[in-house]
């Protein structure tokens, strides 16, 4: 294992440390528990997003602290979920009197974590499930399809409804719809290393690749041979156009692993960009980068929200996190 | 049987654990994520990190306070599994009497029910429970047939060990294996294995 860290059980406090003085007009960090909430805290009258989940998707979710978007993030350790405990004190600390809404996605150990946070708040709460990946069929699988690059969507999009002050049960429907407009499919070129691992999550051959791989390097389709890039991203257009039947206006996410180069970020626009014209949709909205990502494996995944025309203002409504600015 | 026990439980567990590294560390990353071994191991060290606190407590005082402890320490799935778990052991009936059989045998049936009831799994879902359902059966009969307690921990391993191969054919429902489909046929569920390998630990530390 070759990383730029000091000891593989401080790379997260070291980390958190280091992204709390880079951006210390945005956010305060705690290291005990651990969590990072927007600079001065909570504001009165304002529904309080907090959401969380392992790390080693940097900068999902702490990235997405700030005017516009989350009250608090709650990091867990590398790919493992945070503790209840840590959820409940960020919560605390950024309480507005309004509720508090949580943005998590369906993942077991993430779903029961909030779920016992949920319990043992006191106030009320809601939780808004995401679960946009579509490469596992839902139908086989008791525990449903997983979350992945939407929530950054999700929370962008909901994040703007409750700066301008939507209630608690709005914003839950809100989340749940745009949760519900939003299809990702993810592809994995190269595995990724857990720091406390050492070692590669998975093995994938010279020229293999997994199809519909999840944002910890767990499997998702299938293992393919590499083929050029607009193949590849027909097949994940059609099984993102097959669950969520796109119309009209759309929003692209086309998200970083971590380890592929925006030139081919770009490359991968281009081709859902042509796949979209074919069908008749118009991109109305796109963002390009690392946003919900693998540590270093290399691969993208692509994300299709149906926007109607309210999504279409929050997206733009003004923003002022770490990762997600404008 | 007390306090004690518990803390010489978590301490057999843990060398256990460490001592069987490889193998569930490579049934993690076959059909998991590979943080199965870390997470465990933070929840043994943790308890016994916590002995000198347990001191002088009743075993309902101190597996709460494990309880709340591993919620904050572990993580992940197994989180809120296991200190439900201890939550559960916490108030069972008659748990600060002098432990019997029957006790342990108590302790694991609410135990185990509290684990199904916040994970929504069950038997054959390829799963942890799929040996600690199983055991909590074990212990019960036995317990209740007045076996010894060299023929109770027999029967608890034997059952353990049929619990833990039983996953081997088994797709996954619940977790990160559930993904794989069928493609986690063949692979025995770490969470099994790990579960066996403290159960048979703890059994033979006796």
């Amino acid at each position: 294992m070759k990383k730029l860290i000091n000891a593989a059980d401080a790379v997260l406090a070291e980390s958190l440390a280091g992204f709390g003085k880079a951006h210390a007009d945005l956010v305060e960090v705690s290291q005990e528990p651990r969590y990072v909430i927007r600079r001065g805290g909570g504001r009165p009258g304002k529904v309080a997003l907090v959401s969380g989940g392992g790390s080693g998707h940097e900068p999902m979710h702490a990235g997405f602290v700030g005017t516009g978007m989350l009250d608090a993030a709650c990091p867990g350790e590398v790919f493992t979920s945070p503790t209840p405990d840590q959820m409940i004190v960020a919560a605390e600390a950024v309480d507005g009197g309004a509720g508090t809404l949580f943005i998590v996605k369906n993942y077991a150990g993430d779903v029961m974590n909030f779920e016992m946070a949920a319990e043992m708040l006191d106030g009320e709460s809601a939780t808004i499930l995401t679960n946009d990946d579509v490469a596992v069929e839902s139908s086989t699988h008791s525990q449903g399809r997983r979350g992945v690059a939407a929530t950054v969507i999700v929370e962008k999009i909901v994040g703007a409804a409750a700066e301008r002050g939507d209630d608690l049960a709005a914003l839950k429907a809100l989340g749940d719809r745009v949760n519900a407009a939003s299809g990702t499919m993810g592809v994995a070129l190269s595995s990724c290393t857990v720091p406390a691992a050492g070692r590669p999550t998975f093995d994938l051959g010279p020229d293999e690749i997994e199809m519909g791989v999840g944002i910890h390097g767990e499997p998702g389709r299938r293992r393919e041979t590499i083929r050029p890039v607009d193949a590849l991203v027909e097949d994940m257009f059609r099984a993102i156009q097959k669950e969520i039947a796109p119309e009209g206006e759309v929003l692209l996410l086309v998200n970083g692993m971590g380890g592929t180069p925006l030139l081919e970020l770009y490359l991968v626009y281009e081709a859902v960009a042509k796949l979209c014209a074919k069908e008749g949709l118009t991109i109305a909205r796109s963002l390009v980068g690392n946003y919900c990502t693998s540590l270093e494996m290399q691969g993208c995944s692509v994300t299709l929200t149906k926007l109607d025309a309210e999504m279409k203002t929050l997206w733009d409504a003004p923003v002022h996190t770490a990762a997600l600015r404008w | 049987m007390s306090t004690e026990t518990i803390i010489k439980a978590a301490e057999a567990a843990r060398a256990a654990i460490v001592a069987n590294e490889s193998e569930i560390e490579h049934l993690d990353r076959a059909i998991g994520d590979g943080d199965h071994f870390i997470n465990i191991r933070r929840g043994a060290d943790t308890i016994i990190a916590l002995a000198p606190e347990l001191d002088g407590k009743t075993p309902s005082e101190a597996l709460k306070a494990i309880a709340m402890k591993l919620m904050s320490t572990i993580g992940g799935a197994s989180g809120p599994l296991i200190s439900s778990f201890f939550l559960a052991a916490s108030k069972t009936e008659g748990i600060d009497a002098p432990w019997t059989a029957e006790t342990v045998a108590r302790l694991t049936e609410d135990g185990v029910a509290a684990i199904q009831k916040r994970g929504k799994a069950g038997l054959g879902h390829k799963t942890m429970l799929d040996v600690l359902i199983p055991v909590a059966e074990a212990l019960k009969a036995g317990a209740a047939a007045g076996e010894d307690a060299a023929a109770l921990g027999a029967r608890v391993v034997e059952t353990a060990a049929a619990g833990k191969d039983s996953t081997r054919d088994l797709t996954a429902h619940y977790g990160r294996a559930a993904f794989l489909g069928e493609r986690a046929i063949g692979t025995v569920d770490p969470g099994a294995m790990s579960s066996y390998v403290i159960i048979r630990a703890i059994v033979e530390a006796r």
